[in-house]
């Protein structure tokens, strides 16, 4: 489908793409993960003819993006980071010079407007300015503009920015129907819906592809030990050793919280279940549980410990990230929930 | 292209630029024209033409100001260069949409030589040559505009470097006869204007040997020619430059009546010229 070999980019003395390469095979949906100014959308530029790289080369079906422009460029709809529209048209008139301009036969331009229009449900502001439209529309003008022609392989650059959750849950479901007839790249910097929508993860930083794979085995690259995460009302000294005295705790954390309350995390070796032990042993203790939960390593863990400078001198840090990464998930859960 | 060159024009008249130009420049020669060949008899359309030159200095900025600058500005570009035409289709697509709106004043102007016949005499062949040379040299500037505009994000400074531009190319041979006619002057000019070419293609191409070699061969030729054979200095460059005066086929039409074929070429070449010039900033853009 794309393979990219060897892809740079420079800009000056800015290294924006470092030597890049991987390979898109055919219907699935790709994700670009990284932070901001990771090179995410220069890469895209560049697989979609609107940037030349400084070295290496992006082959769209064996089309050479340079030599053989034309050919390439026909495989690929593309939606940038900000939606390529003629402010001065209407719905109709830009979707339909959009059409034109991908070499759609001229008798079928009319009926895939329509169709078009009816996947991003834009039927009702089809003759509306586009300039009058709110940016959750125009939005999906810039997708329909990329679905049009239906190419093989639809690009999509950061697709749900800027839209309301109700509007994020509609694209994302569009993509995935047409994920059943294409091939869909898609950037984002929110992990849940990477994690959602992607069959297939690639994480860039500073311009490098540092991991690429599936997000379960992503995740499943760091998990290692599963940790056990409790909260106990007792004294220190007390929790700790009868939590010592249960097989299958490894390594043992303890902070004191509010009101009397003993924040523990457990490292529990040879995936032993030992929550019912933990329980009874607790309980015959009279030390009560107040909560107990099983924390796996999830796509925000890969994503930072990937894109982090790998700093593992100090332990404390990686605690400090943990509960950075908490409400990185809470944010996105509450995305999904809305 | 056509696709491209289709949507062009709809948008001058969407966003009344287009409107706009072609009123001004009715307007204004409608005004000369009454003045000249109305209230004073004058039987020449062509003279009245002439003084709608200076017009064009104004109108055409107007009009080329956003065509590429714009783009660029909103990212419509990303939408053209992603899509399965070249960039020669796009950028005359352009061109040719702004030269469309252009002609329809001078379509209008047409009519004008034609009311001067129903009062009287009149002399068509002299006054459509001259509509047609007033039409490619507004073609010509219609690439220029379209090239500065190219090279910005900004229609401002599309607009006012188009300006500036144009005038003066419309005061270039007045400029001329300001330039020394002596062999030493002249060198001095040869070696400035040699070393800003060299400049360029160093600009261009990224190569310094390439462009001190250029600069070295140019400049050790330009000093023996003034060594050697001192009278091929004298007048060099009020002579070559003189001649690439752009308005000189229209006002040989105007003021002697004669069609001068070889500097209506200079216009189509001066657009050819703009036209690749604004293909090669573009594609250039895409590589830095």
């Amino acid at each position: 489908m794309i393979e990219v070999r060897n892809l740079v980019k420079r800009y000056g003395s800015h290294l924006a793409v470092d030597h890049l390469s991987f390979v898109v095979e055919k219907g699935q949906i790709y994700g670009f993960l990284g932070p901001n100014g990771a090179g995410k959308s220069t890469t895209m530029n560049i697989m979609t003819g609107y940037l030349g790289a400084t070295e290496g080369e992006v082959l769209v079906n064996g089309h050479d993006m340079l030599k053989e422009p034309e050919e390439a460029k026909r495989l690929i709809g593309y939606l940038p980071e900000i939606p390529p529209l003629y402010t001065d048209m209407t719905v109709w008139e830009y979707l339909a010079f959009a059409a034109e301009l991908k070499k759609v036969k001229r008798a079928e331009i009319p009926g895939q407007v329509e169709q078009v229009m009816e996947m991003v449900k834009l039927g009702d502001v089809q003759h509306r300015l586009i300039r009058n439209l709110s940016k959750g529309y125009k939005q999906r003008v810039g997708l329909a503009q990329a679905v049009l022609g239906f190419p093989e392989i639809i690009i999509l650059d950061e697709p749900t920015v800027g839209l309301d959750p109700k509007q994020i849950i509609e694209i994302r479901q569009l993509i995935r129907e047409l994920a059943k007839k294409h091939t869909v790249i898609l950037s984002s910097h929110i992990l849940a819906e990477v994690r959602e929508v992607c069959d297939h993860v690639m994480i860039i930083s500073k311009g490098k592809l540092v991991a690429s794979d599936t997000p379960d085995h992503l995740e499943r690259l760091i998990e290692g030990e599963e940790t056990l995460e409790l909260e106990v009302k007792g004294s220190r000294r007390q929790v700790e050793s009868i939590l010592q005295g249960i097989p299958g705790v490894g390594e043992l954390r303890l902070h004191e919280q509010r009101d009397g309350l003993i924040g523990v995390q457990i490292q529990v070796t040879d995936h032993r279940e030992i929550r019912e032990e933990l329980f009874y042993a607790l309980a015959e203790n009279k030390c009560p549980l107040y909560r107990m939960q099983i924390s796996k390593a999830t796509l925000e863990d890969v994503f930072l410990e990937l894109t982090q400078n790998e700093n593992e001198d100090v332990q404390g840090g990686s605690t400090e990230d943990r509960s950075g990464t908490e409400s990185l998930e809470e944010e996105a859960s509450h995305e999904g929930d809305l | 292209m056509k696709g491209i060159y289709k949507r062009e024009l709809k948008s001058y008249f969407y966003s009344m630029i287009g409107y706009v130009f072609i009123a001004f420049l009715v307007a204004f020669v409608g005004i000369y024209f009454m003045a000249y060949n109305l209230n004073m008899g004058y039987p020449y359309f062509s003279y009245t033409l002439s003084g709608g030159l200076f017009i064009l200095l104004i109108a055409v900025p107007i009009l080329t100001m956003k065509s590429f600058s714009e783009e660029r500005r909103s990212k419509t570009d990303q939408l053209l260069l992603t899509a399965p035409v070249t960039l020669g289709q796009i950028v005359w697509g352009k061109y040719l949409a702004m030269v469309t709106v252009f002609a329809v004043p001078n379509l209008i102007f047409c009519l004008f030589p034609l009311m001067i016949k129903a009062s009287g005499q009149a002399y068509l062949k002299v006054d459509y040559c001259a509509i047609l040379a007033y039409f490619l040299m507004g073609c010509a500037y219609i690439a220029v505009g379209m090239f500065l505009s190219s090279l910005t994000e900004s229609q401002i400074i599309a607009a006012i470097s188009t300006f500036g531009v144009l005038l003066v190319l419309y005061l270039w041979n007045g400029l001329v006869d300001f330039l020394p006619t002596d062999a030493g002057g002249n060198l001095a000019g040869v070696l400035l204007l040699w070393s800003l070419l060299a400049f360029g293609v160093y600009q261009m191409a990224r190569n310094w040997i390439l462009a001190g070699l250029l600069e070295v061969v140019g400049a050790a030729a330009g000093i023996a020619v003034y060594f050697l054979r001192p009278s091929w200095m004298e007048r060099l460059l009020p002579d070559v430059l003189g001649r690439l005066s752009l308005s000189d086929g229209f006002t040989s039409i105007v003021n002697e009546r004669l069609l001068d074929v070889s500097s209506l070429f200079l216009v189509v070449s001066v657009i050819v010229l703009f036209v690749f010039l604004t293909i090669q900033t573009i594609q250039k853009r895409r590589w830095s």
